[in-house]
C-alpha cells in the first residue's frame, strides 16, 4: 500500500463510519478541488453511487467555471444535488470584517439548510495542513445547537473511534480528509483522474490555488498549468494555501470567530 | 464542457514515496514542547514565508518577547491562556522522511487531547525540563505511551543551558527516566540533551554539550520507522456495513490483520458461520483480482445468504477470534466521575458495541505518582485493570496477539470517556458454553412458503399507547391464519410478563426490551412465520436496530392515530394516571416518540376502520414480496 492508498483507505473508513452511525447525513460541495475528490472518495467507499445528497450552499458569487462544473458533473456523478441560498449580507453580523462579513453569509445558508433538512451530520472538505485552527479539529466533530463549535470541550477521539452520539437537535461535522494535504490532494486527483477546474491552472502567470467566492478570492503568481507542475510548485513554495483568501488576513481571530460560529 | 480530466502517469513528484512518520511530542506543562517545535521548524526549512516575521510583529504589538512556540499557539484563546490546549498537526522533513508533527498539550486539563494527539502517532519524544527534572506529567505521559501502543520513544533533556551544560545533571535525568519506562516494559531509542531555545541537539551537535556523542533530535527523528500494516497476523475484518445498493449485498469493512483473496474459507465471527468470499468489490474497477492486506478498506461478497451484522468480525477457519461475554482490559479513565465497580457502560470493539457492567477493579493508580495509592474505583486521568461483563457477546483478541483487535473504548453518555488494551479475554466463568454451533434447520424456506403461501417476514407495528396497534395486530393474525398463513404475535407487554421481566423502563432497557423482541421475531421469520410485533417502541435508533436485525424481513407500520385521539380512547387507564403523575416513564405525553421516517405504511386508525387498515396492510405485504398474490405465483414457486 503506498500513501495515497493509506489515505483512500482511512477516508473511506470514516465514510462508512458516518454513514453508519448517523441517521441523515449530506456531503457539503463546495465544486473546489477538496471536495471533488471527497465525492470520489465516497463513490468507493459505497461502490459507485453516493447514497446521500450533496449539498452546495450556494452564495451566488462562485466562479461561472465552477457553476458549470456543478451542473455537468452532479449529472454525471448522478449525485442527489441540493443547492440551498445564503441570506443576504445585511443579515449577517455587521461586526466582522467585511471578507469575513461575506463568508459568514455561508454559515447562516448551512444553519438554514440544516433547519430544513434536519441532517444530523455534514460532511467536510477541511484538511488539518490548511490552517491552524482546522488542525485542532476532531474528524467527527460535534457542534452546539447554534452550530458552534467549542474548541475548548472537544472530546477524545482515538484508535478511529468517533463520538457520533450529538445531542438532539445539534449536528456534527464529519472530516473524511482531515488527514491529507494540499499535495496528496493533487497527486490523487491525478491518480484516479478526477476532474478539476480549469481556473486551477495557470493563465497568464496566475492561477487559483484555493476556490471561494469571486469577490473574495484572489489568484497567486503562478506558472503551474498541469497538476504535475502544481505538485513540483508546492514542493517548492513557501506560500500558504489560502494565502488568496482575504478572509484570512483581515485579522488574527477573524477565521476562528468564523469557525467558532460554524464556519467551515 | 471545458473541464480537465487529468491523464493518468505513474510518477507522483511531490516524494510522496518517502517514508512518511508521524511523531508526538509529550511531557510536563511548560518542560518546552510547543520552543522544540517552533525550532525544529525552523532547522529543517519548513515555515511557512513571512510567518516568523509576522509572529514577531504580533509579540512585538502585544509588548511580548518573541517565544518559538507563538507558532504553534494560532488559537486566540491559547495566546490569552499562555498554554497549547490541543493537538495540531505539522509537516516538515529530515533527510529521509516526512515528518508529521503532532502537538500534545501538557496541562494535566487536557489529557484527552495529549490521548488524541499520541494515538495517531508512530513515535514520540518525550521532553523533560533540566532544570526541573522528570514530574508528574513526565511519568503520565510516558505510561499513556505504553499503554496507546507508541513503542518509539525518544527522550530530550530541554534546557541545558539553564543547568550550564551539565553532563551530571543529563545523566541523572536520564538514568531515572529510562528506569520508569523500562518498568512499562519501553525502551527509549535515544536520550538527547539540547536548549531548544538556542537550538543546541536539535539540528546540530554544538561545543556546549560536546560531552554527547549521540543523535540530535532531527538524527533521532529520521531513524523513525513508520507503522507497518499487519499483514502477518491472522485475518481480522471486522464488518463496518452491508449494503445492497443493487444487487450485489457486499460486506463492507477493514482489513485490521492479515490478508484475503476471493475463494478463501472465511468464519463470521462471534457466531461462527461458515461461508466462503466470493468476489472483493470495489470501484470504479470491480470485482479486483488480487489479495487484499491488512490497511486496506474493503466490500467483499459472500457464496451464500448469511445474517451478518456490523460488528462481526471475519477471520479465517482455523484462526478465529475468540467470543466471548467477560473480559479483562488495561484502561486509561477520561470522565469526571470515577469508574466504579457496578458502572454501566458501553464498550466498543472496532464497529462492534455492547452494554456492559464492570464486575471487578484492581490496580487503580494514578500514574502520575511515584508511589501511588491503589483506590477502588479509577479516576480522572488515572489507569486500572477492569473486569467487564458484555450484554452481547464480541470476538476479541488479547493486545498481545493482535495490537488492532485488541483494544476497546468506553462510551459513557454518547461521548468517549476512557479506552485501553485488552487483557485477556473470558476472565472467570462464561455465561454460555464455548461451543455454540447454532442448528440450522431440516426445512428448506421455499418448503415453508410453499404451505404457508408468504415468506418469512417481521411486520413491525409502532406508535402511540392507545393509537390502536394490538388490535390491528390481532386483525392482521386473523386474516393472515384464515387463509392458510402462519403468523406470530408478539406484543411488548406480554413479552414482558415472561422473556423480558428482568427489563424495567430506563433507556437501556428499553433498548434490550426492542432488541430482544427483534430477535425473537426474526428467528420466528427466518423459519417461514409472520411475527406482528405490537410494541410502542418510541426510540427510532432501537427501531433501526430491529431492521438491522431482521433485515430484508423487515416491515415497519407506524400507527400513526394522532396524539388526542389516542389519550382520548386510553383503554388501560395509562394516559389518566401519567397525566396525574402516578405513571413514570409513559411515552405518549411530552414528545418522546420519534415517528418514523421511513415507514412501509403508515396508518392513521382514527379515519380507518380495522378491516381497511388490515387491508392496507395486506396490500402492503402483496406488493413488498411477503405474501404471494394468487394460484399463479404459488404455481410458479413449486
Amino acid at each position: 500500500m503506498d500513501h495515497l492508498d493509506q489515505l483512500e483507505a482511512q477516508s473511506v473508513y470514516i465514510f462508512r463510519e458516518a454513514f453508519a452511525r448517523l441517521k441523515k447525513i449530506a456531503l457539503l460541495w463546495s465544486l473546489g478541488k477538496d471536495s471533488n475528490v471527497m465525492i470520489w472518495l465516497a463513490r468507493k467507499a459505497f461502490f459507485g453511487k453516493m447514497p446521500f445528497p450533496a449539498l452546495h450552499v450556494d452564495t451566488g458569487k462562485k466562479f461561472p467555471e465552477m457553476y458549470r462544473f456543478r451542473d455537468h458533473y452532479g449529472k454525471e456523478w448522478d449525485l442527489d444535488l441540493r443547492v440551498e441560498p445564503c441570506p443576504p449580507i445585511d443579515a449577517v453580523d455587521p461586526t466582522l470584517p467585511p471578507a469575513a462579513r461575506s463568508a459568514a453569509r455561508k454559515t447562516e445558508g448551512l444553519k438554514m439548510a440544516l433547519a430544513k433538512y434536519g441532517f444530523d451530520g455534514l460532511i467536510a472538505g477541511i484538511r488539518r495542513d490548511e490552517e491552524a485552527t482546522r488542525a485542532k479539529e476532531r474528524v467527527f466533530s460535534p457542534r452546539g445547537l447554534e452550530g458552534n463549535w467549542d474548541v475548548r470541550d472537544q472530546p477524545p477521539e482515538f484508535w478511529d473511534h468517533f463520538n457520533a452520539s450529538p445531542p438532539q437537535g445539534a449536528h456534527l461535522r464529519i472530516h473524511p480528509i482531515l488527514h491529507w494535504t494540499e499535495a496528496d490532494i493533487w497527486a490523487y486527483t491525478k491518480r484516479e483522474n478526477i476532474p478539476i477546474i480549469p481556473l486551477y491552472l495557470a493563465k497568464d502567470g496566475k492561477r487559483y490555488r484555493s476556490l471561494g467566492d469571486q469577490d473574495i478570492t484572489n489568484p497567486v503568481a503562478s506558472t503551474a498549468s498541469s497538476i504535475d507542475e502544481i505538485l513540483i510548485e508546492l514542493e517548492q513554495t513557501k506560500v500558504p494555501e489560502r494565502a488568496g483568501r482575504a478572509l484570512d488576513h483581515e485579522t488574527e481571530d477573524a477565521f476562528e470567530r468564523l469557525r467558532v460560529a460554524g464556519y467551515l | 464542457m471545458n473541464m480537465i480530466v487529468t491523464t493518468a502517469s505513474p510518477a507522483t513528484p511531490n516524494g510522496t514515496t518517502r517514508p512518511q512518520v508521524r511523531i508526538v511530542i509529550v511531557g510536563h506543562v511548560d518542560h518546552g514542547k510547543s520552543t522544540l517545535v517552533g525550532r525544529l521548524l525552523h532547522e529543517t526549512g519548513s515555515l511557512p514565508e513571512g510567518k516568523l516575521e509576522m509572529l514577531k510583529a504580533v509579540s512585538a504589538r502585544r509588548g511580548m518577547p518573541f517565544e518559538w512556540s507563538f507558532l504553534l499557539d494560532a488559537l486566540q484563546t491559547e495566546r490569552d491562556q499562555g498554554i497549547t490546549i490541543d493537538t495540531t498537526q505539522i509537516r516538515f522533513r529530515t533527510n529521509s522522511r516526512d515528518i508529521v508533527l503532532i502537538d500534545a498539550p501538557g496541562h494535566a486539563e487536557f489529557l484527552r487531547n495529549m490521548i488524541t494527539g499520541a494515538s495517531q502517532a508512530d513515535g514520540a519524544v518525550l521532553i523533560i525540563d533540566a532544570l526541573e527534572g522528570v514530574r508528574d506529567q513526565t511519568r503520565r505521559h510516558g505510561y499513556l505511551l505504553h499503554l496507546l501502543g507508541v513503542k518509539q520513544v525518544a527522550i530530550v533533556v530541554n534546557k541545558m543551558d539553564r543547568v550550564d551544560f551539565s553532563a551530571e545533571r543529563f545523566k541523572d535525568i536520564s538514568d531515572e527516566i529510562s528506569a520508569h519506562l523500562s518498568g512499562l516494559g519501553v525502551t527509549p531509542t535515544a536520550v538527547i540533551p539540547i536548549s531548544a531555545r538556542d537550538g543546541d541537539g536539535v539540528a546540530m551537535r554544538t561545543d556546549r554539550i560536546g560531552w554527547y556523542k549521540g543523535p540530535t533530535v532531527v538524527e533521532a527523528l529520521d531513524g523513525l520507522e513508520p507503522a507497518r500494516p499487519l499483514e502477518a497476523l491472522a485475518l481480522r475484518l471486522p464488518v463496518q456495513a452491508i449494503y445492497k445498493f443493487d444487487d450485489r449485498r457486499i460486506v463492507a469493512g477493514r482489513i485490521e490483520s492479515g490478508t484475503l483473496i476471493a475463494g478463501d474459507e472465511i468464519v463470521i465471527m462471534p457466531a461462527g458461520k461458515i461461508a466462503k468470499i466470493k468476489t472483493v468489490e470495489s470501484w470504479p474497477v470491480t470485482p479486483v483480482a488480487g489479495r487484499q492486506g491488512a490497511g486496506r478498506s474493503v466490500g467483499i461478497t459472500l457464496d451464500r445468504e448469511l445474517f451478518l451484522e456490523r460488528g462481526d468480525i471475519i477471520a479465517h477457519a482455523g484462526s478465529a477470534p475468540r467470543e466471548t461475554r467477560r473480559l479483562r482490559a488495561r484502561i486509561f479513565w477520561l470522565h469526571d466521575k470515577p469508574l466504579a465497580k457496578g458502572d454501566q457502560l458501553l464498550v466498543r470493539c472496532g464497529p462492534k458495541e455492547s452494554r456492559a457492567t464492570v464486575v471487578a477493579i484492581e490496580k487503580a493508580v494514578d500514574p502520575g505518582e511515584l508511589s501511588s495509592v491503589e483506590n477502588k474505583a479509577i479516576g480522572r486521568n488515572h489507569v486500572g485493570e477492569i473486569d467487564i461483563s458484555l450484554s452481547n457477546p464480541i470476538a476479541t483478541d488479547p493486545s498481545t496477539e493482535n495490537p488492532r483487535t485488541g483494544r476497546l473504548v468506553i462510551e459513557v453518555s454518547g461521548r468517549i470517556a476512557g479506552g485501553g488494551l485488552v487483557l485477556s479475554v473470558d476472565a472467570g466463568q462464561r455465561a454460555m458454553p464455548v461451543d455454540i454451533v447454532p442448528v440450522e434447520s431440516a426445512l428448506r424456506s421455499d418448503e415453508r412458503s410453499a404451505r404457508y403461501r408468504h415468506n418469512g417476514a417481521v411486520v413491525w407495528l409502532t406508535g402511540l399507547p392507545a393509537s390502536g396497534k394490538s388490535t390491528l395486530a390481532k386483525a392482521l393474525e386473523r386474516r393472515l391464519f384464515s387463509n392458510g398463513g402462519s403468523p406470530v404475535l408478539l406484543d411488548g407487554d406480554t413479552l414482558r410478563a415472561g422473556l423480558n421481566s428482568d427489563l424495567g423502563f430506563s433507556a437501556a432497557d428499553r433498548s434490550e426490551n426492542i432488541r430482544r423482541l427483534a430477535e425473537v421475531a426474526t428467528h420466528l421469520a427466518r423459519n417461514g412465520h409472520i411475527a406482528i410485533v405490537a410494541a410502542i417502541s418510541p426510540a427510532r435508533e432501537d427501531r433501526a436496530t430491529a431492521r438491522r436485525i431482521a433485515d430484508t424481513a423487515f416491515r415497519e407500520i407506524h400507527v400513526a392515530t394522532p396524539a388526542e385521539v389516542c389519550e382520548e380512547r386510553d383503554p388501560k387507564g395509562h394516559y389518566k394516571k401519567a397525566r396525574a403523575g402516578t405513571l413514570a416513564s409513559f411515552t405518549g405525553i411530552g414528545n418522546d416518540y420519534e415517528a418514523p421516517q421511513g415507514a412501509e405504511l403508515v396508518i392513521d386508525t382514527s379515519t380507518r376502520t380495522v378491516a381497511e387498515a388490515a387491508d392496507a396492510i395486506e396490500e402492503m405485504l402483496k406488493t413488498t414480496g411477503v405474501l404471494f398474490d394468487e394460484v399463479v405465483d404459488l404455481a410458479a414457486n413449486i
